[in-house]
């Protein structure tokens, strides 16, 4: 199959999905429509970023694809496939939505497709548009279930986020006058014209424009300090769409970040723009740590361990070489298959008690011990515990930054880990093993099929990537490293 | 770069559509009336349109007669029209909850203004430059951003903030096309479609916090802390 074809069907379905949902309003036939969406999606992304003859321009310069967006595709579709199965199950047990369900499905789609699309713009200036896309849509998915916290989550996430991503934009136009400097004063300003350029560039532009997009797709990402609209709006929105946000949409926005952070590399000015990075990440370890040890609400505990793995993220790209790299791109897709499985355990465990506040969720292992015990796992691969895949992707950022230079950052990276690994898994002690004071006041279907293998799907995968490192992605890894001008 | 050979008229009239602008931010920091705010906005966003058709007439740029007529449609009339939409379905004709006295803000504005006056200075220091309009413009561009997103925190109605991400991007596009005003066509264009969007989105939001929450106050979005 053709490339070209290949990411005609990877956005055509969804885009189905939408009209189809929206034309037929049935509440039965938009949820197979997006989980078929979802399927195709995946099919399609998943051998993406191992095609050969990567990178290529496609669309009159306006796609590119390459492996590093092309990774990002697969992990959104992974996150997709996950939440549409999920959607059904937990969707449903609210009956008195179900007018509203075709809404949701099209609106879940569309957000799949922005996501889908943003890595892979291959001009800055459309690049924001995308992101700023994804941030419109999502909004409504927050807001979704329409009362007073969710319309709160809703109002700050689009307020907070559009006011932090113009200084992308901001920085965005000064890069592209420094390129003037280069190219003339009309050029288009791609991610490979940027690189080409930067060395030429003057330095005060290059570094100024980086610190403002960092700062701007930073607050997209949700590192601290400009992490605060991501709790509330991964804590309201429903339990699929809280997993989208956080194993899809942050990584889009870290692709800017890190293709950024290769001009500077290639200009030889990379030192200020690695180490602003690795100050946010230990920042937003820090943050996460701080508010995961006193957390009293579910979803916003798994939030907050949100904010933390973008930590991880930045300080892997932050702390750079080979190894850092593949460090992150690693973490990321294991990120992407832990994160969900813990929102839909959190999905369930609110659904049946009735209640967010971890306090109210007790007897975990009487009330459902299968899905139960997929979620305890969820929450030990979540931390960083072996088997699971994020003990090896935050062992090999570890070890990257364990040089004289970052040292500093390593010990605390280390440090953090250990007091969110005990106060994370010592909240889910409390729900399984305390006693409850109250009995369950919930008697549903919680553990149908839909929500249930939606859980255990991503824990083979995590099992399988905790023991063994594919070699293909070895290879990969280094093809993107190289490709973002990464030392050894 | 258009700025470094500009004939004295142009660069005089750039220099006061760019200080008025700047003007009428501070027109905006000052009032406590919505539909005072919104208009100094619409009246900003016109002036941006005729400082972009100017400076396609004196640089020979074409297409930014598109971007002036789309500016002065877009955020001179559409976005105007549906903010004052709004603002009738609203009982807030003004900011009812003061965080700073007006003066206060106004003095910190100044601030904001001499702060951005000095990062411009340096940079185009660095860079070599000396042409009076491309200060101001980096001024100018850097001074509404901090202004903006001074009139975020200081400001609580859901309009007010709605207009404080206008001006955000008000900067931008005034900066922009005086310092790059090659920068392509089709994003500009996109840029101000995707601004409408924004608006509406944002309509939809305000009519839903009155509904669910009776309020369009963000002094009254506290449920979700910790």
């Amino acid at each position: 199959m053709s490339l070209t074809a290949r990411l005609l069907i990877l956005s055509l379905a969804p885009l189905l999905a939408v009209l189809l949902g929206l034309l037929v309003r049935r509440a039965r036939s938009s949820e197979y429509l997006n989980l078929a969406a979802s399927v195709v999606v995946l099919l399609m992304a998943l051998p993406l970023p191992f095609l050969g003859g990567l990178p290529i321009t496609l669309l009159g310069g306006y796609l590119l694809v390459d492996p590093l967006g092309a990774w990002v595709v697969m992990c959104v579709a992974v996150v997709y496939l996950l939440s549409s199965i999920y959607a059904i199950g937990y969707m449903r047990h609210d009956v008195h939505r179900v007018s509203q369900l075709p809404l949701f499905y099209a609106l879940l789609a569309a957000f799949a497709l922005t996501m889908l699309i943003a890595p892979l713009v291959n001009s800055i200036g459309v690049y924001w548009i995308a992101i700023e896309l994804t941030t419109l849509v999502s909004t409504f998915l927050v807001g979704f279930e329409r009362n007073a916290e969710s319309m709160e989550a809703a109002w700050k996430y689009i307020i907070v986020v559009s006011s932090g991503i113009s200084l992308a934009l901001l920085g965005t136009a000064l890069l592209y006058w420094g390129g003037t400097f280069v190219y003339g004063q009309t050029y288009q300003l791609t991610w490979a014209s940027l690189a080409q350029a930067a060395p030429h560039m003057p330095p005060v532009l290059l570094k100024m424009g980086f610190l403002l997009a960092l700062i701007g797709y930073g607050t997209k990402v949700g590192l601290a300090p400009m992490h605060t609209w991501l709790p509330d709006a991964h804590s309201e929105g429903p339990a699929p769409v809280s997993a989208m946000l956080s194993g899809a949409l942050l990584n889009t926005a870290m692709v800017g970040i890190v293709r950024f952070l290769a001009a500077t590399d290639a200009a030889g000015q990379g030192a200020l723009p690695h180490a602003a990075l690795v100050i946010l990440g230990v920042l937003s370890l820090l943050v996460g740590a701080l508010f995961i040890v006193r957390q009293r609400q579910i979803k916003r505990l798994m939030a907050y361990s949100s904010v933390e793995h973008m930590g991880v993220l930045a300080l892997g790209f932050g702390f750079g070489g080979t190894l850092g790299v593949a460090g992150a791109l690693y973490h990321m897709i294991n990120h992407s298959l832990a994160k969900p499985l813990l929102f839909f355990g959190a999905g369930n465990a609110m659904q049946h008690y009735r209640s967010k506040r971890i306090a109210d969720i007790r007897g975990v292992w009487q009330a459902f011990p299968v899905s139960g015990a997929i979620w305890l796992c969820g929450a030990v691969a979540i931390t960083g515990a072996p088997p699971f895949g994020l003990f090896l992707s935050e062992f090999a950022i570890l070890r990257a930054g364990w040089n004289a230079r970052y040292l500093w950052a390593a010990l605390a990276m280390l440090l953090l880990l250990i007091v969110i690994f005990v106060a994370f898994l010592n909240h889910f002690r409390a729900m399984y093993l305390a006693e409850s004071t109250t009995a369950p006041v919930g008697h549903d279907h919680w553990c149908g099929g839909w929500r249930v293998v939606p859980m255990a799907l991503p824990l083979v995968p995590l099992l399988v990537l905790g023991v063994w490192w594919p070699s293909s992605w070895t290879t990969l890894f280094h093809t993107i490293a190289n490709a973002l001008g990464a030392t050894p | 770069m258009l700025a470094d050979h500009l004939d004295p008229m142009a660069a005089s009239l750039f220099s006061l559509l760019v200080i008025a602008s700047l003007l009428l931010a501070f027109v905006m920091l000052g009032s406590r009336w919505l539909k005072d705010y919104m208009l100094a906005f619409a009246a900003q966003s016109w002036l941006i349109g005729i400082l972009s058709a100017l400076i396609g007439y004196y640089g020979g740029y074409r297409e930014l007669y598109w971007v002036a007529g789309f500016t002065v449609l877009f955020r001179g009339i559409v976005l105007p029209w549906l903010i004052l939409r709004i603002l009738r379905r609203l009982n807030t004709a003004r900011e009812l909850h003061e965080v700073l006295s007006t003066s206060t803000s106004l003095v910190i504005g100044a601030a904001a203004v001499i702060f951005a006056l000095v990062v411009a200075m340096r940079i185009t220091k660095d860079l070599g430059i000396t042409s009076n309009v491309v200060v101001l413009a980096l001024t100018v561009m850097f001074s509404m951003k901090l202004i903006g997103f001074l009139m975020l925190t200081l400001r609580h109605e859901a309009i007010s903030q709605i207009l404080g991400i206008l001006v955000l991007e008000n900067g931008i596009f005034l900066g922009t096309q005086i310092l790059v005003p090659g920068m392509p066509l089709m994003i500009e264009l996109v840029l101000l479609f995707d601004l409408l969007v924004a608006v509406a989105c944002f309509g939809v939001l305000v009519r839903y916090l009155l509904t669910h929450i009776g309020s369009t106050s963000s002094r009254d979005l506290r449920r979700l802390t910790g």
